[in-house]
């Protein structure tokens, strides 16, 4: 059954394939069943597979399956082979079945859009170039689909292209991300140069048998941290995530929730021999790295007032966390949060798109209110996601949470208080977002400020939401079912409940850190958080249901306006006086385009420079030519015998 | 009575390539001077034939010099190994394409026919004397050769002032880098004493000079006069002038084969004869690489017109080229050669699209003349997109395959700065073809715009069958590799 | 600094007090003697005739080729005569080689005249 994991890549392929030559013939709604049918394919592929390497003893677990050599010549060799073990089978479980709910989802979604077929024709180059990240054997393989899912990303978000805005926001994520690819191919030259080979299987095993010098080790691990941090929006890349949001919501919902940003992690995780090999400073970097990001997103998403931003910062907070979880040693948590994260997220972002829909394309909270009696299911779907998320129990994301806390302690309390300080947020913006869009009156008849008479609100007064169709609510269903659930894979009770971890073993080698603190420590740090995330949910609830406390105190503006970076940067790079601009256009202008375009801006200022010499004059030309002589010439006159 | 003229050995079966490419040329020549009226299809046709003649030849004439091992003859002053074997297929190649883009061309833009022809096979025939040479002055010989005929294909748009200009530019600056060429050679026999390779190698491997101040600035001169045929930076600044002006087809052979020729001529002066030096140019070359491959970035950038851009990128490229060629080890030149072959196949498919694209007049360069190419020419589009990921080197197309092993061979030879540097620039390229890709795919086809008709068949040909050998090669890099690695250049007494 | 250099050194110091000579003697004439610009004076030389209109005057396009077909020309007697005087030496090598390189030219000359670029026009 192995074998059939070329099936798991090839099927999205072919419906890539089928759909970008063919795509317009076939037409809506054809082409995006199509497109859910090869990720259904591809998901059964999977679970086969699944259930093969699930019966077998645990140093059985492994498989390289080879397809054909691609580099045979001189002494780098790389074939292009899948290795099939749990961890990389555990990514495509959840990528193409969380993938397959997601195509179901556009297909309602994404009715009536002209690209409807592009639009699905990327959707399954996506996928195909992240179970090539994933399933690949070797860094090269990897490097591939990474750089596959940054260009598909791209395309996808900036899909509705012709808003320049969103257009602008792709170019943002794909040359933040350009910093993220750098680190990896520094990682990748300097893994071959140390192991000469690529292989996963070569270079894990190598650098388990300690054959590394720890310095080699570090740099490699750096660089890889470097790329992970790109891909994973952390602090400082993070710059590119909220902006991301422009594109189609299943996009953010399979991109930037499940899958793509994820890969950061898996990345960690996959060589977490050479991690351990590093030296003892880089999984603390990575650990504060992760923990601090986490605080810092959630600050944010406390003040935004764009559902889909909430959630963006949100992800960059939760990713925070599995950043945390691989610091602390903790690879089975993080590829636990990894999981339920890609259920209750892409729930949320699923259930936040079907309320864009219903509200003709508002994505502006302060607009929403009472939207349960409109869309029952939504908001029934809506609130298992938000109690999985804020960490109430038995809900998925109080389990893989509670993991990577109790993990984090060991490693050091202050790591766990901050970890614990952000549980307590993230349980109050979400209320928040819950509280804003689906509870109190409606507001979407409301008049808004700046509205000049009541026309326009009279206009959307007849407009009143509406529930999704159900190929839109479908997966909502099932991905709360799977939000509900899918903490029960990890129980904490005894060893023969943490299913997860037995599974993993092959492909953590033996890395994973041993706790070191006994089960009643463990149940009171869950009780802890348990009560951090009720007074979470408390507390926002006395805000934003009961109006018992000003809004105000919470949605501070430095929150809203992310920290103000920008004035601190503004004031660090141009001195005092350049404030007076808008918030949040501020933050937009000096941070988010300043670090992306900054880079762009010194780029075309060089490339100013240069193009001074290109006057068209021929005796310009000349003399650099000249120029160029006389310095070659004195060049080798220095290093002559004079 | 005076002893009559020993005759030197002439290997006539290494020549073939020379002779085919030189009495093409003159019988086109004398044909079109004699017939008024010749059929249109003549003449291109008779080129590509020239071209696959040569390049079925090297077949034999390869499996000859590696049974044989390499010659030498004409009084030791021409050489034939392996690597002037794959030079000279590069060359052919580029022949048959450009005079495939070009039968289309010249008509379309309503250009009399043969005088492009019979020049292309001179210049072809230059080419082939530049990669076997195993003397200065034949070296300087096939890059006159080579040159002319180039200087003359840059004007030959007879109504494009810019052609005419980049003519002008063309050889008023190749006559001052040629200036440059042969004074060094000149030095270089001064310190040496002979301007044949083989023995300029011999004598520097077994005296050691006590001023050796003429022998390396001889080695500085030659640097210019050939890094301007290549165009690296500090001497590139024509490229992109000439690039934009000269008939696009003209500009397919510039980019594909003067460069091969050029990169072959530079392994042969650099690494072959005046490997002893190599702690000497080394530094000189990195820095150069450095410069050209950031500098042909950075400025790729802000280009708005596509030749430009792709002058900015075969720019690049041979930045790239001189990363592997510095490591001046076995494993530097077969990367340099293996790069060859597949950027002149990424840039005559590049410019075979280029033409199609710029319609009547050789005018449509503008990012304009691209936009919403993606709907109106999607097979067009298609093959564009995959050249320029090419390009761009990104994994599964050849670009990739050839750009890890240059970059391989310095990191080899322990140039880790330069690599890294080599990567940073590949990044911000990348950033030019994407720009180009966006515009395809992503941006409106701006109203006013007329959709253009059929796509010549010549220049669909070479730009479907470029894409594919780029995908071959990206996918199964193995045979090329192989063949790279095999045409290793040798220096072989006469 | 190595003797071959210093033998370059001479000529250095030479080629210095040259400079040196030249302009002493330049600048001191200008310290001199008295500077009285007319418009007259600043007219060209030209052999005692009037001169007539801009310096950047075209000449004729045909007086270009026929400097051309003079080059042409001229480059094949300079390769011919020294064949000429040592024809025994070549024996018929020399021959083919010289009627190869004559064809060349010629089939150069012969494409010009058909294309009609030496008709006076």
């Amino acid at each position: 059954m192995v074998d059939l994991i070329w099936l798991v890549p090839a099927l999205p392929l072919g419906g890539f394939i089928v759909l970008i030559f063919c795509g317009r013939r076939i037409g809506e709604p054809f082409a995006g069943w199509l497109a859910t049918g090869v990720m259904a394919g591809s998901f059964i592929a999977t679970v086969a597979v699944f259930l093969d390497m699930a019966g077998r003893s645990a140093h059985d677990r492994r498989a390289v399956v080879t397809l054909f050599e691609w580099i045979p010549a001189g002494d780098l060799s790389v074939d292009v082979g899948f290795l099939v073990d749990p961890l990389s089978l555990t990514m495509c479980l959840f990528i193409t079945g969380v993938g397959a709910l997601i195509h179901l989802y556009s297909v309602g979604y994404m009715h009536g859009d002209a690209g409807f077929p592009r639009f699905f024709a990327y959707l399954n180059l996506f996928t195909f170039a992240m179970l090539m990240l994933v399933l690949g054997d070797n860094l090269l393989l990897t490097f591939l689909g990474w750089e596959g899912v940054g260009a598909c990303s791209y395309m996808l978000i900036s899909f509705w292209f012709t808003e320049p805005a969103n257009a602008t926001a792709g170019k943002k994520a794909f040359v933040t991300n350009r910093i993220g690819d750098w680190g990896f191919m520094v990682a990748m030259f300097a893994t071959f140069f140390t192991f000469g080979s690529l292989n996963y299987v070569d270079v894990l095993d190598a650098s388990e048998a300690g054959t590394v010098a720890q310095t080699t080790a570090t740099l490699i691990a750096v660089m890889l941290l470097v790329g992970a941090v790109g891909k994973s929006a952390q602090f400082p890349l993070y710059l590119w995530l909220p902006d991301a949001m422009a594109g189609p919501t299943p996009v953010s919902a399979l991109i930037h929730a499940a899958t793509m940003v994820t890969s950061g992690v898996y990345l960690l995780t996959r060589v977490n021999p050479v991690i351990a090999d590093a030296a003892g400073w880089v999984p603390d970097l990575i650990a504060w790295l992760g923990v601090g990001t986490a605080l810092f997103a959630a600050t944010i998403a406390m003040a935004q007032t764009d559902i889909k931003k909430v959630l963006a910062y949100s992800t960059i907070s939760q990713l925070g966390y599995m950043f945390l979880a691989v610091g602390s040693g903790a690879y089975v948590a993080a590829v636990f949060h990894m999981v339920t994260h890609a259920f209750f997220k892409a729930l949320l972002f699923l259930g936040s798109g079907s309320v864009i829909h219903g509200m003709d394309g508002d994505q502006d909270m302060r607009h929403y209110g009472g939207l349960r009696r409109f869309m029952p299911v939504t908001a029934g779907t809506f609130v298992v996601g938000w109690l999985a998320i804020a960490g109430v129990p038995p809900f998925s994301g109080f389990w893989s949470k509670d993991e990577i806390l109790a993990f984090a302690w060991n490693k050091s309390p202050a790591l766990w208080f901050v970890g614990l300080l952000t549980a307590v947020l993230t349980a109050f913006y979400m209320t928040r977002l819950m509280a804003m869009t689906f509870s109190g009156e409606s507001r979407y008849a409301d008049e808004r400020p700046g509205e000049e008479d009541g026309g326009a609100a009279a206009l959307r007064a007849d407009h009143t939401p509406h529930e999704s169709p159900r190929t839109m609510t479908a997966p909502l269903v099932v991905l709360a079912g799977l939000a509900m659930v899918a903490g029960f894979v990890q129980l904490p009770f005894s060893s023969s409940t943490k299913w997860l971890e037995h599974w993993l073993e092959p492909s953590l080698y033996s890395n994973e850190v041993h706790l070191g603190i006994g089960g009643g420590t463990q149940f009171l740090l869950a009780a802890i958080a348990v009560v951090g995330g009720v007074v979470g949910i408390g507390v926002a609830v006395a805000v934003y249901v009961k109006a018992r406390v000003d809004r105000g105190l919470f949605e501070q503006a430095i929150f809203a306006d992310a920290w103000r970076i920008d004035r601190s940067v503004a004031r660090f790079m141009g001195g005092p006086g350049r404030q007076g601009f808008d918030a949040t256009n501020r933050f937009d202008e000096r941070v988010v385009d300043g670090a992306v375009f900054g880079v762009a801006d010194v780029v075309r200022r060089l490339a100013g420079l240069g193009r001074l010499f290109h006057s068209g004059m021929v005796r310009t030309y000349a003399s650099g030519i000249g120029v160029g002589a006389v310095a070659l010439i004195t060049w080798f006159l220095v290093r002559s015998t004079l | 009575m005076i002893a009559a003229l020993t005759t030197p050995y002439v290997a006539w079966w290494a020549l073939v390539p020379l002779i085919t490419f030189a009495v093409a040329g003159f019988l086109l020549l004398t044909v079109a001077s004699l017939v008024r009226r010749l059929p249109a299809v003549l003449a291109p046709a008779w080129t590509a034939v020239a071209g696959l003649g040569v390049l079925l030849y090297l077949v034999p004439m390869w499996s000859r010099v590696g049974r044989d091992g390499a010659d030498s003859f004409l009084a030791g002053t021409v050489g034939v190994d392996r690597s002037s074997i794959f030079v000279t297929g590069i060359l052919a190649v580029a022949v048959i394409a450009a005079a495939l883009i070009s039968r289309d061309y010249l008509p379309r833009e309503d250009l009399p026919g043969v005088e492009l022809y019979v020049l292309l096979l001179m210049s072809a025939a230059g080419g082939v004397v530049m990669a076997s040479a195993n003397d200065l002055i034949v070296l300087f010989l096939g890059l006159e050769i080579l040159s002319i005929a180039v200087y003359v294909l840059a004007a030959l748009h007879l109504r494009r002032i810019e052609s005419q200009e980049a003519a002008l530019k063309y050889f008023l600056l190749g006559a001052f880098s040629s200036a440059f060429l042969l004074y060094g050679i000149a030095l270089v026999y001064g310190a040496t004493g002979s301007t044949n390779m083989v023995r300029i190698s011999a004598f520097l491997a077994q005296n050691v000079l006590v001023d050796d101040a003429m022998l390396l600035a001889g080695l500085g001169l030659l640097l210019v006069g050939l890094g301007f045929k290549v165009a690296v930076v500090p001497f590139h600044a024509w490229t992109p002038d000439v690039y934009q002006g000269a008939p696009t087809p003209v500009v397919a052979w510039m980019a594909a084969g003067v460069k091969a020729a050029g990169f072959a001529a530079l392994m042969r002066v650099f690494v072959l004869t005046l490997g002893t030096y190599v702690s000497d140019w080394r530094p000189a070359f990195q820095v150069i690489a450095a410069a050209t491959v950031l500098a042909g970035a950075v400025v790729a950038v802000v280009q708005t017109d596509v030749k430009r851009m792709l002058a900015y990128s075969s720019i690049v490229h041979a930045g790239f080229i001189l990363v592997g060629l510095q490591a001046a080890t076995d494993r530097g030149n077969s990367s340099v050669l293996a790069y060859l072959a597949v950027y002149a196949f990424l840039t005559v498919g590049s410019f075979a699209v280029v033409t199609v694209v710029s319609g009547t007049g050789d005018a449509s360069h503008g990012l304009d003349a691209y936009r919403g190419m993606g709907r109106r020419h999607p097979a067009l589009a298609g093959v564009f997109t995959v050249l320029l990921l090419g390009q761009a080197g990104i994994p599964f197309t050849g670009g990739f395959v050839v750009k890890l092993g240059v970059l391989a061979a310095a990191v080899d030879g322990g140039a880790y700065w330069l690599a890294g540097v080599a990567m940073l620039a590949a990044a911000v390229a990348a950033f030019v073809y994407l720009r180009l890709l966006v515009a395809m795919y992503l941006e409106e086809v701006p109203s006013g715009t007329e959709t253009s008709g059929a796509v010549p068949l010549g220049a669909l040909v070479v730009a479907v069958a470029s894409a594919v050998i780029v995908l071959v090669v990206g996918l199964v890099p193995g045979p090329l590799l192989d063949l790279a690695r095999d045409a290793v250049p040798v220096l072989v007494a006469g | 600094m190595s003797d071959y250099l210093r033998n370059w050194l001479t000529l250095v110091v030479f080629g210095g007090v040259a400079v040196l000579l030249v302009g002493a003697f330049l600048g001191l004439g200008s310290l001199v003697r008295p500077s009285r610009q007319t418009s007259q004076k600043a007219v060209v030389y030209e052999s005692g005739v009037d001169p007539q209109g801009d310096m950047w005057s075209q000449s004729n396009i045909r007086y270009y080729v026929f400097a051309l077909m003079f080059v042409l020309f001229d480059v094949e007697a300079v390769f011919i005569f020294p064949w000429a005087t040592r024809l025994e030496v070549y024996d018929v090598f020399g021959l083919v080689e010289m009627a190869i390189f004559i064809f060349i030219l010629a089939l150069g000359l012969f494409y010009a005249w058909r294309k009609g670029l030496l008709r006076w026009i």
